[in-house]
């Protein structure tokens, strides 16, 4: 609440919002993982969750994609322009996943199942701990991506079967399709190799090319420069905003590398024991004497590397560790 | 220098035969030492104390032999045994093993009738028999290789189809090839009502369950007696006829085409119909493993989560996969109806399902070659370990080979996956190529649920 009233309203997130998380809270048992969470984000932005371990950042990203149902809370995500607040509220009265009307549709992602929210709303995730079809080659994974619009060529497999010539084209576009991402990310020379093969940080790019595949409007990259080298963690950079740029796609990522957030963002959330603790962008969050406390109160590699990534070389000696511990959990 | 290694290797060599004949002598105290015979008022005791320390003697004897030339030695001597094939030759053999394979299987009947005139018929019966087994491996394959669902219930499949066919003709008078897309039909609804309760289940859960259908579907058809005679079975499942032609001696197949009346044509006929929809399981399955809802069992197999995330409908593509398979075992069923003329439940316990899987598993998940030939050696090698009577000449006439059948079979299985843990075809060839068709180790690829 303190952070709103500071800050002026007029964030672009606010007005164009492609996805709004509102009032989301999610409960395992007794455990409140996530509490009464709110933001939007922005069309076009690239949007940062960050947060210490235990957070809640890949709750919040289970439930935004449908992976989790989450207890409280309404989910919205948006394919037109601007708020359409009353389409939302009349949406939410009927008790439907989605309204019908041609492009500029909204969906309540809270009610939809985790593959609609993929095929329909075109929320595209990747996962933390790699999930490729690692016996499968990398050109099969992008085209496994496109299952849906490929199973709608081959008229629900009979037109596959016999092989009809509107299949066998929307086939080879299929395949051009997937050979762009694979030029996109630099793995073409790796088309036909089983994705298992990769190196690391091939298969960190592979499925970011096979979230692209499904066509999103947002893309959910959860720790996507994990486990990445400073250069390829240049080139992932590149490559979102590459995305970003000429796909307009949005993008949410939780990270954290603070020296991609930092340098990529337009907008950083940041969450702290299941709460939002600042939401701004990035110059304004890694001011914000919460998030530094969050993070003081947690672990010291990760203090270590907010302090090297926002330029603050004495925080020890201003602070007492303890007090802003607590001061991060209320 | 060379002294002290080899007392120490004999040493230990020595201790570990010791240890294995120790445990010879235990295992074997029952079985060799003592033997019972059913004598007057109680059993008769007879203690066979040589033939016990035979059989210890023999285990220190080769377990030592075994320890100093081959597992404990520096240089085993099969180091030099191990035979490497060069890829060029595989891959040579990879690509016209599969025309080869299909050329033979085309004209079988007829080398068959020139190379032994005196047994065709009961080496055209065998090649049926390997052939339906085929097409249901191939139809397993479909849930199990593709889609990663190991399904331990496939005979339920098969006995529906059967017994659409039987009841139908039994009920309606419906001829065979009216009631085969019937029984397929009917055999692919029950994939789907059999599939519908265990897409939330994982692993030894789903194989525990899909065992248990398999069952009821037997026990139903056993206890269901007004209906489908139960244990009596329904005999005179009618003859499947060449368009409209029967083969009977006057006035049928043989009279038309001026032919003299021979019964091996209705095994030949038989013979070509297994063989076709074999075919048309296999075309079918290459077919749709190039489509997207192949691609998408593929998909299920390596990671069902990520199938999600990707907008696809996992219910469903399970549940296509399931009903497809099923729909293969019941077509093959109702072949095996009119082979048989005769059907009880008898003929669908979990050992068939065992023996359809066993056939999948060896020949290596998702691989069609690898099918058939790992049905003509389960199937075919059971029926020649009836014919072993050379071995009489070898072991004296009171050996019967029949005898050692299912202990042979089990040798060489327990044979093949250990020489090939992944089923004899077990790399994968991709469904869609860019530029380079490469083969996918089986080290990559993903089994699935329950395995």
């Amino acid at each position: 609440m303190e952070t709103a009233m500071k800050t002026p309203p007029a964030h672009t997130w606010d007005d164009n919002a492609v996805l709004s998380v509102e009032h989301l809270t999610m409960r395992f048992g007794g455990l409140v993982a996530v509490n009464d969470l709110s933001f939007n984000v922005g069309r076009g932005d690239i949007t940062a969750l960050i947060g210490p371990n235990g957070a809640g950042k890949t709750t919040v990203f289970n439930c935004v994609t449908g992976f989790y149902k989450p207890t409280e809370g309404r989910i919205v995500m948006r394919h037109g322009t601007g708020l359409q607040s009353e389409k939302i509220e009349a949406l939410t009265r009927t008790g439907r996943q989605f309204n019908d009307d041609g492009d500029d549709r909204v969906f309540l992602l809270e009610r939809m199942p985790d593959f609609e929210i993929s095929k329909r709303a075109k929320v595209a995730r990747t996962f933390q701990n790699i999930r490729l079809f690692g016996g499968m080659t990398a050109l099969e994974n992008l085209l496994v991506a496109q299952h849906n619009p490929l199973m709608l060529a081959s008229s629900m497999t009979i037109g596959g079967i016999l092989n009809l010539p509107s299949y066998r084209k929307a086939r080879a576009e299929a395949i051009d399709f997937a050979a762009y991402w694979l030029e996109k990310t630099g793995l073409i020379h790796r088309a036909d190799d089983p994705a298992a093969d990769l190196p690391y940080g091939d298969q960190r790019r592979l499925e970011i090319a096979r979230a692209m595949c499904t066509r999103p409007q947002l893309l959910c990259l959860d720790e996507p420069a994990a486990g990445l080298n400073p250069r390829e963690s240049t080139e992932l950079n590149q490559l979102l905003q590459y995305i970003r740029k000429d796909h307009g796609t949005s993008i949410l990522l939780i990270e954290h590398d603070m020296g991609v957030v930092m340098e990529i963002s337009d907008h950083v959330v940041v969450l702290d024991y299941g709460e939002k603790i600042s939401d701004g962008d990035p110059d304004h969050v890694k001011n914000d004497p919460k998030v530094i406390s969050a993070y003081l109160g947690v672990d010291e590699d990760e203090v270590a590397e907010v302090e090297e990534a926002l330029d603050m070389p004495v925080i020890h000696g201003k602070t007492d560790p303890a007090e802003n511990g607590e001061g991060g959990r209320s | 220098m060379n002294a002290a290694p080899n007392s120490g290797l004999m040493a230990e060599s020595v201790k570990d035969a010791a240890v294995a004949a120790l445990l010879a002598a235990v295992l074997g105290f029952f079985f060799f030492a003592l033997r019972t015979d059913i004598g007057t008022g109680g059993l008769d005791l007879t203690y066979r104390w040589g033939l016990w320390f035979i059989a210890i003697a023999i285990v220190f004897g080769v377990r030592l032999l075994l320890n100093l030339f081959i597992f404990k030695a520096k240089k085993p001597i099969t180091s030099g045994v191990s035979v490497s094939v060069p890829p060029a030759l595989t891959t040579a053999v990879g690509r016209v093993i599969g025309p080869v394979l299909l050329m033979i299987a085309l004209t079988l009947p007829f080398i068959v009738m020139a190379v032994y005139p005196e047994r065709d018929r009961q080496f055209i019966d065998l090649a049926i028999l390997i052939m339906t087994y085929v097409m249901l491996g191939w139809g397993l394959n479909i849930v199990v290789g593709l889609a990663g669902l190991l399904d331990l219930g496939y005979v339920a499949f098969y006995a529906v189809g059967a017994y659409s066919f039987a009841l139908l003709a039994q009920y309606f008078d419906i001829g065979f090839w009216m009631a085969l897309p019937l029984a397929g039909l009917l055999a692919a609804m029950w994939g789907i009502i059999l599939g519908y309760p265990v897409l939330r289940l994982r692993g030894d859960y789903l194989a525990i369950v899909t065992l248990a259908f398999g069952e009821i579907i037997r026990v139903v058809l056993l206890n269901w007696y007004e209906f489908t005679g139960g244990p009596d079975g329904i005999s005179g499942i009618p003859k499947p006829s060449f368009f409209g032609l029967d083969f009977s001696r006057t006035g049928g197949f043989a009279d038309f085409f001026g032919l003299d009346y021979d019964s091996i044509h209705r095994f030949i006929y038989l013979y070509y119909i297994i063989l076709v929809l074999a075919l048309i399981t296999n075309f079918v399955t290459l077919r749709l493993r190039k489509l997207p809802i192949g691609r998408a069992w593929e998909a299920l197999r390596e990671d069902e989560i990520a199938c999600r995330s990707l907008g696809i409908n996992t219910t469903n593509t399970k549940l296509t996969a399931f009903s497809i398979g099923a729909m293969f075992g019941g077509f093959a069923g109702s072949f095996f109806a009119t082979r048989q003329g005769f059907i009880s439940p008898e003929s669908f316990t979990f050992l068939e399902s065992a023996i359809i899987l066993a056939i999948v598993v060896l020949g290596g998940l998702g691989s069609q070659i690898g099918v058939v030939i790992a049905s003509v050696v389960m199937i075919g090698g059971i029926e020649i370990l009836r014919n072993l009577g050379f071995l009489k000449e070898i072991f004296g006439p009171d050996f019967e080979p029949t005898q050692y059948r299912m202990l042979i079979f089990g040798l060489a299985m327990v044979l093949i996956m250990v020489w090939k843990p992944r089923g004899i075809i077990s790399s994968r060839n991709p469904s869609a190529v860019y530029k380079e068709r490469k083969k996918i180790g089986s080290d990559m690829v993903a089994q699935g649920e329950g395995h």
